[in-house]
């Protein structure tokens, strides 16, 4: 509350850290109210899932057993956040904890230490921690903080704040086990356990898993078959190595950074304007193909654009920074937009390599690891010395890089070029036709000599939508009438939408349409055929047109058209008795309608509320136009008094006036200012429609950064000066003090986090779940390593080997750890069912962009084409359309780009693709996959086009390939999809199934054929429907299987 | 013991499986919810959720916030300032607006003249409740009605504000209230989801805001907590129909095999995520029975179709969706999230605040009367309102009259709550004589969701999720219950 009222209502709560407030303590963590904590509580120290290695008996280790207890009990309050430190005290430091006066620590003395005496104490104002922080510490980790005080307690520091040492490869009993040196850890760690490794998985199991892992594809029959079939020791090699060749690699490997990188193809918010960052995605493609080392692949990503002589590819590379959200929102002030967006790439760029959460630093002084807000803004002013300024919703706001081919730079010019002859045309034209003004002026009174006036061009309205008040049915035709029937009620409303491609709309037209089905044709539909139109209407982009009434070619006396725009419901527009034809009115508008070109959201709102039952209008079409409105009307009064003032007497103003009066009469010209229009706005189309994407770039001139109150853009505090956190090592004296030097700061072989957070992410690849399963958070509150030595070995190697991407995934996946078969005893899902010793292998469903990928592959659907404009497969209709209120539409591509990978389906922010399930959504960034278990999934991958139809061509395939045999096409079919023969069993199942289908499409042929229609890749109408229908449910049900989407 | 066995025997102490379809089913949800049942379930009783919870009996069982989006006018509807029309067309005093801060809309404007309502407030019911005359069915049950006159809120533009509203947060990326809600109370129903989200909107699109799917997100929380959006058009739930060809009794027939092939493999493999897939792909399949007969309103009663108006019927308007809140709320749905977008009245005040009145005043007070001559209000929580208020100043010129209009407020505002422990006929707040600033008894966001946490039995400050080292929570570090409000 304090905080609020200091920040006057304007502070952002970015960040949900628990702290005081009002002097007292709330919060926060109810142990039981978190899912995994009473392992944790019982395990006596923050270790996640890891079964226990339990420091009951054995040395206790700082960082491991202390630290977290200290960390999650005590640093709330006496921590490293000054502000809210209580008793001055701090237990973060050694300094703090051991301090001169007043020491929590005694060492070598729990029962004198006050730390223990607090903790122990029965009085409610003493026991620590406070009641009210809903904090307790449980009898064993009490024991185990006694047990080390009485042990001298030795001090560490937060162990991923020290860089890795590299660990001796430790001794193991089972050496035949051992395929490199990854397996000594995971080894060492299970016999320790008293536990055995599984045995290897069968062939067919391990080339799926490896191809799934390095190409998010499943192998072909064929590669399954030569592998099984390779009797070589380094028959899986072979296949590594050709796995590491494919171009899938790098498109696997991209997916997952896309997350990270919140990539995507629209800017989110309001408006959701496109953007072209694909470009970006590609070279992310490339650079994974072309195992660009790691460092290079960071370097370039934050600071291409600083590299001595950078290149296209090195600048393109920094839009790895641009892909967060942008607000185009309307009234949103750019100022605070520019802060969200460096915090956003600050942010990013510390949970990516640092695996840090400098997020509530914004704020305040982190709580638990060493990072101060200081250290934020220093952090955070790397980013902001960029030119961008936060305004507006623009998906190419600059600095950008284009990416036109040659013929959309040719076709610009050309357009260019177009547009300049059109305006001399018109130029020429005006002249001339100027020329003849006073011939004009002289005609004008009486019989008009200078050609035929120009007239006013209508464009039917054709209704989006249509909206009955009352019940009544309304129907649009193509060219855009609206038809009433169904019920009559007494009185009514419609509404009419529509989103004319049209702007700088000056009058609007009504026109009412006899029919048949009324009373004396109508136009209405009470027991006459009359109307009354009470009230019309209009909105353009939301706002209201002010509208005059020009003119109606018929009013019923008492029932003038001007009635229908006087606000009242008394008075209306009628046409009795002129029944049975067509009568408009036209209405202006005061002010241009609709400034956003090129198209406005028009709502037409006609009322008929008269006391005179169903009086309402049952047959109409609406115009608009953006002609001069000059041509609605006769010559205006003053007009004629300009013309009878001498040509010489005339004033400046009357003269325009007049000789705008004449040129707007003019066909000729009118069509040649017509013309202009239309070559700008295709210009300003081609344009539009040239790739442009957003890049870094550094300002001459450096911003300056100051800390931010509560992390409110307005609420400048200190100034403060480029830098890396102080609590991490610093940068190299002569490195540059801009992004560059941070990226080269990341990457010195020094730092403690960046190549153990990195190798981590890519255990996470591999196994599911990371050696640190907080991939997020390295930081005192993430979870332990399970294998610290083992990250630490990884992380050293990583470097060593120059940061070889490809080396090190070659190394996880050549490991007997990740050769594992992946059946679970009852033993083994008692002593440690999270799978963290890595006793089997990893056994996890897909994600989904992979089951979509694995169904167009084995279907034999899928399109290997690499990059490119993202692609729009199938989506159920209207996901746009019901987001966006009609303004976006999904236009659904077909052919090939139905069946690309799904790493190249368009991104739209605010309504992600509908076919995944669990994936980060591209908001911000995300380095730790979910996945859940839910039924929207199972009727996605049931009843979605995509899934349908991969069944359909699965079927088709092996009714092709398969042989005449129903048993050897049903193998085949399951063949496929799992890489393993079915069992007698599954043989049995099947079957069984194909025979009912068989027998029910047999009977009902019309139904197989509807079935087949489904997708739009063709059949073989060669083929048997009913057969076909069948096979295809057997496929769609072989699809669902769970092996089918899991990674075995 | 063999591992099928023995997975048998856990998933029968877990409830992950049933031998009776409706053990499958109930086993489903209460995977789909948490992936951690709790015992013999029985047709409505609770799945899923955390043991602890509620943390006391609760007083609602389920919430139906009617979130009316772009931000309705207090001054025009409920709060009602004689002095506006005093001052109307006066520039509002400085010592009142006090150079807060505003939208760019509103911000660049030199003159900020008063604008008297724009329409008649009378006193109603026994309560004496201020309406404006543009909401008579609303007025008809001002006595139901709890109205806070003093809400306000930090952020003035829409997306950050609802964000704000759903999720204590202004920035995208926390659990909105209905997946904390999943997460922490699990669920009541066995056919459908926890949390349901429905939008609409004004007939004419009049203002264009976007609902963003952030809006029923589950954030850090796993993304089974996340609302489940019902569209407006088609299958209400994304996928739910079988594809054309494919009959619901060959679809049985394909999902038996599935699960038989699946028991296989479970047995050979003992991963318990193969039996929970298994209920799953059970669930669906009794999900695509449940959608249909819950979208299905040939059984309601003309009297009622005829309180929420003629709207009714069309599929995705605030009517339809309102007799839709009833009918989840009947079947234990437990957080439904109606979006109404059309509120945002900058330029289109005169014309257009009439017509979003006239769309949702009868439906809105149609839910309330219809829950409770079921019997169903008294556990549930209904809540009405705007993510902020509007000025009580002008957005243009005096002079244009059909394009007036109100900027994007959020200092002071009017909410109005119902059924489930809230007490009925009082006003609670106050705003200041120009309604500019709530003055009297401040409710701000995150005391509002600490209150309806509360009345769902749970201490605010003690759902909390762990993220990224800190627990995260709804109402962030702040937030008071507003007891006064409580029956």
């Amino acid at each position: 509350m304090i905080l609020r009222s200091v920040t006057n209502g304007i502070l952002k709560l970015v960040c949900a850290c628990s702290r005081h407030e009002d002097e007292r303590v709330i919060s926060l963590t109810s142990w039981r109210a978190m899912g995994l904590a009473l392992i944790v509580a019982a395990a006596g120290a923050g270790a996640g899932d890891v079964p226990a290695n339990p420091a009951a008996s054995g040395p206790i280790n700082f960082s491991r057993d202390i630290q977290p207890l200290l960390s999650e009990n005590c640093f709330h309050c006496h921590g490293p956040d000054e502000k809210t430190r209580k008793a001055k005290l701090r237990l973060d430091t050694h300094e703090g904890a051991f301090r001169a006066v007043d020491p929590a620590i005694v060492a070598g003395k729990s029962a004198d230490s006050e730390m223990i005496k607090r903790i122990l104490s029965k009085d409610t104002e003493e026991v620590m921690p406070p009641p009210k922080s809903n904090r307790k510490l449980t009898a064993p980790q009490i024991e185990l903080l006694k047990r080390w005080i009485d042990d001298g307690a030795k001090w560490g520091k937060h162990w991923a704040f020290e860089p890795p040492v590299r660990p001796e490869l430790p001794a193991v009993a089972n050496k035949a086990w051992l395929k490199n040196p990854v397996d000594s850890f995971i080894l060492s760690r299970l016999e320790k356990e008293k536990l055995n490794p599984s045995p290897a998985a069968t062939k067919e199991t391990l080339i799926r898993r490896v191809t799934f892992d390095l190409t998010g594809a499943p192998p072909t029959p064929a590669e399954v078959q030569a592998f099984v079939a390779d009797a070589a020791a380094d028959a899986y090699e072979k296949v590594v190595d050709r796995l590491f060749k494919s171009p899938r690699y790098g498109e696997r490997m991209a997916f997952d950074w896309l997350d990270a990188a919140r990539y995507a193809d629209t800017n989110g918010y309001q408006g959701d304007n496109e953007r072209t960052m694909w470009p970006w995605r590609d070279w992310v493609i490339r650079a994974f193909n072309e195992n660009m080392p790691y460092d290079r692949f960071t370097i370039e990503q934050i600071a291409g654009d600083l590299l001595p002589d950078a290149t296209r590819e090195q600048k393109l590379a920094t839009a790895f920074n641009r892909n967060h959200m942008i607000n185009g929102e309307g009234g949103r002030i750019a100022a605070e937009n520019r802060v969200d967006y460096v915090m956003d790439q600050s942010e990013t760029v510390a949970t990516v390599w640092l695996g840090v959460t400098l997020t509530c630093c914004r704020c305040h002084d982190h709580k638990y690891d060493p990072l101060s807000q200081k250290d934020y803004y220093s952090f955070y002013a790397f980013f902001n010395n960029q030119p961008v300024d936060g305004g507006g919703g623009n998906g190419k706001t600059a600095p950008t890089l284009s990416f036109g081919t040659p013929e959309q730079e040719s076709k610009i010019a050309d357009l260019k070029k177009k547009e300049t002859e059109a305006k001399t045309e018109r130029d020429e034209l005006e002249k001339t036709i100027r020329a003849a003004q006073s011939e004009w002026e002289r005609s004008v009174s009486g019989e008009p000599s200078g050609g035929k006036p120009a007239e006013i061009k209508w464009t039917a309205v054709v209704p989006d939508e249509l909206f009955s008040d009352s019940g009544t049915t309304l129907v649009k035709s193509d060219d855009g009438a609206v038809l009433a029937s169904g019920a009559s009620p007494a009185k009514d409303s419609f509404v009419v939408t529509s989103r004319l491609k049209m702007a700088g709309i000056t009058a609007f037209k009504l026109e009412t349409l006899p029919h048949s089905s009324f009373v004396n044709k109508g136009p209405g539909r009470s027991d006459n055929g009359n109307f009354v139109l009470t009230e019309l209407k209009i909105q353009g982009d939301g706002k209201p047109a002010d509208l005059a009434l020009v003119s109606a070619d018929f009013e019923q006396q008492g029932w003038a058209a001007a009635g229908a725009i006087d606000g009242k419901a008394a008075t209306g527009w009628a046409v009795m008795p002129q029944f049975g034809k067509v009568h408009t009115a036209i209405f202006e508008a005061k002010s241009l309608v609709g400034n956003r070109a090129p198209d406005t959201h028009l709502s037409f709102r006609l009322e008929f509320l008269s006391s005179n039952v169903q009086h309402v209008l049952g047959h109409f079409r609406l115009y608009a136009t953006n002609s001069n409105p000059a041509l609605l009307r006769p010559m205006a009064a003053t007009l004629k008094t300009i013309l009878s003032i001498a040509p010489d007497k005339r004033n400046d103003k009357q003269k325009k006036e007049l000789a705008d009066a004449y040129l707007s009469t003019n066909t000729a010209l009118a069509a040649a200012r017509q013309k202009v229009e239309n070559a700008k706005k295709s210009r300003e189309q081609a344009e539009n429609d040239m790739p442009q994407t957003m890049i870094m770039k550094e300002n001459p001139k450096p911003r300056d950064t100051f800390v931010l109150i509560r992390g409110a853009y307005d609420k400048p505090a200190e100034k403060v000066s480029i830098g890396v956190p102080a609590s991490l090592p610093p940068m190299a004296a002569d490195a540059p003090p801009n992004r560059l030097g941070l990226a080269k700061w990341l990457m010195s072989p020094a730092h403690p986090l960046t190549a153990r957070v990195t190798v981590n992410r890519y255990w996470q690849t591999f196994f599911g779940t990371g050696l640190v399963k907080t991939a997020e958070d390295f930081g005192v509150q993430g979870e332990k390593p399970s294998h610290p030595e083992l990250l630490d070995w990884l992380a050293t190697e990583f470097i060593r080997g120059g940061w070889d991407v490809k080396a090190l995934h070659r190394l996880i996946v050549s490991s007997a750890a990740y050769r594992q078969q992946s059946k679970v005893t009852p033993d083994l899902h008692e002593r440690d069912p999270a799978n963290r010793l890595i006793a089997r292998g990893a056994r996890y469903r897909l994600p989904s962009w992979m089951i979509r990928d694995n169904a167009l592959a084995l279907s034999g659907l899928l399109v290997d084409k690499i990059g490119g404009k993202s692609v729009k497969p199938y989506q159920p209709s209207g996901i746009w359309e019901e987001a966006t209120f009609g303004a976006i539409k999904y236009n659904q591509d077909h052919a090939e780009s139905l069946y690309r990978r799904s790493l190249y389906i368009f991104w739209r922010r605010i309504v992600g693709p509908t076919m995944f399930f669990d994936n980060a959504s591209r908001q911000t960034c995300t380095v730790k996959p979910y996945l859940t278990n839910t039924p929207l999934h199972a009727l996605t991958t049931l009843n979605d086009v995509t899934y349908v139809e991969a069944a359909r061509a699965l079927a088709q395939r092996v009714m092709e390939s398969g042989g005449a045999e129903t048993a050897a096409r049903i193998e085949m079919a399951f063949q496929i999809a799992t890489a393993r023969a079915p069992s007698a069993a599954e043989k049995s199942i099947l079957q069984g199934r194909m025979e009912i289908l068989k027998k029910h499409y047999t009977a009902n042929v019309p139904e197989a054929i509807k079935l087949l229609k489904i997708g739009e890749s063709p059949r073989n109408e060669k083929l048997d429907a009913a057969e076909h229908a069948a096979y295809t449910g057997i496929c769609s049900l072989i699809l669902n299987l769970d092996e089918a989407i899991t990674k075995e | 013991m063999d591992p099928l066995q023995q997975h048998q025997a856990q998933m029968t102490r877990r409830a992950f499986f049933g031998k009776s379809a409706l053990g499958i089913g109930s086993a489903a949800l209460a995977s789909l919810l948490n992936g951690r049942a709790c015992g013999d379930e029985k047709p409505g009783t609770r799945m899923g959720g955390l043991s602890d919870l509620p943390h006391f009996a609760p007083k609602a069982k389920r919430v139906i916030y009617l979130l009316q989006n772009g931000a309705p006018s207090h001054v025009d509807l409920f709060d009602y300032k004689p002095k506006l029309k005093e001052w109307h067309g006066k520039e509002i005093p400085a010592e009142i607006r006090k150079g807060k801060r505003l939208s760019t809309m509103t911000s660049g404007q030199s003159a900020k003249p008063v604008l008297g309502e724009i329409t008649t407030f009378a006193q109603h019911g026994k309560s004496g409740a201020w309406v404006s005359d543009f909401l008579p069915r609303t007025a008809e049950i001002a006595d139901e009605l709890c109205f806070i006159k003093s809400m306000h809120t930090e952020a003035v533009n829409h997306a950050p504000a609802i964000t704000f509203f759903l999720t204590g947060g202004e920035i995208p990326g926390r659990p909105s209230m209905g997946a904390w809600l999943t997460y922490g109370l699990g669920t009541d129903s066995q056919n459908l989801p926890s949390y349901v989200v429905m939008t609409s909107r004004d007939k004419e699109a009049s203002c264009g805001q976007i609902f963003y799917d952030f809006y029923w997100g589950s954030g850090f929380l796993q993304s089974k907590f996340q609302g489940v959006k019902f569209r407006g058009s088609g299958d209400p739930v994304l996928y739910l129909s079988n594809p054309d060809g494919l009959s619901r009794e060959m679809r049985r027939g394909i999902l038996d095999d599935i699960t038989k092939m699946n028991e296989i493999k479970l047995k050979e493999f003992g991963d318990p995520e193969i039996a929970t897939r298994i209920s799953q792909y059970e669930m669906a399949y009794r999900m695509q029975a449940s959608v249909p007969e819950l979208t299905d309103f040939s059984k309601e009663p003309a009297s009622v179709l005829e309180m929420y108006g003629p709207d009714v019927k069309r599929q995705g308007s605030y009517a339809y969706n309102c007799l839709m809140a009833r009918r989840l709320a009947e079947r234990g749905v437990k957080f439904i999230q109606l979006m109404h977008a059309g509120w945002d009245q900058h330029r289109n005040l005169n014309s257009q605040l009439k017509i979003q009145c006239k769309d949702t005043d009868a439906p809105s007070a149609a839910l309330v009367k219809d829950l409770k001559q079921r019997g169903l209000l008294e556990d549930t929580l209904v809540i009405w309102g705007g993510e902020f208020g509007r000025t009580p100043f002008l957005q243009g010129k005096i002079e244009e009259t059909a394009q007036w209009g109100r900027d994007h407020h959020p200092y002071a505002f009017t909410h109005w709550l119902a059924g489930g422990g809230i007490k009925p006929g009082i006003s609670y707040g106050e705003s200041d004589e120009f309604g500019h600033d709530a003055v009297v008894n401040k409710v701000h966001v995150h005391d509002w969701q600490a209150t309806i946490l509360h009345l769902l039995g749970i201490d605010h400050e003690r759902l909390t999720y762990k993220f990224q080292g800190r627990n995260f929570r709804l109402t962030d570090v702040h937030g008071h219950v507003v007891k006064p409000v409580l029956a």
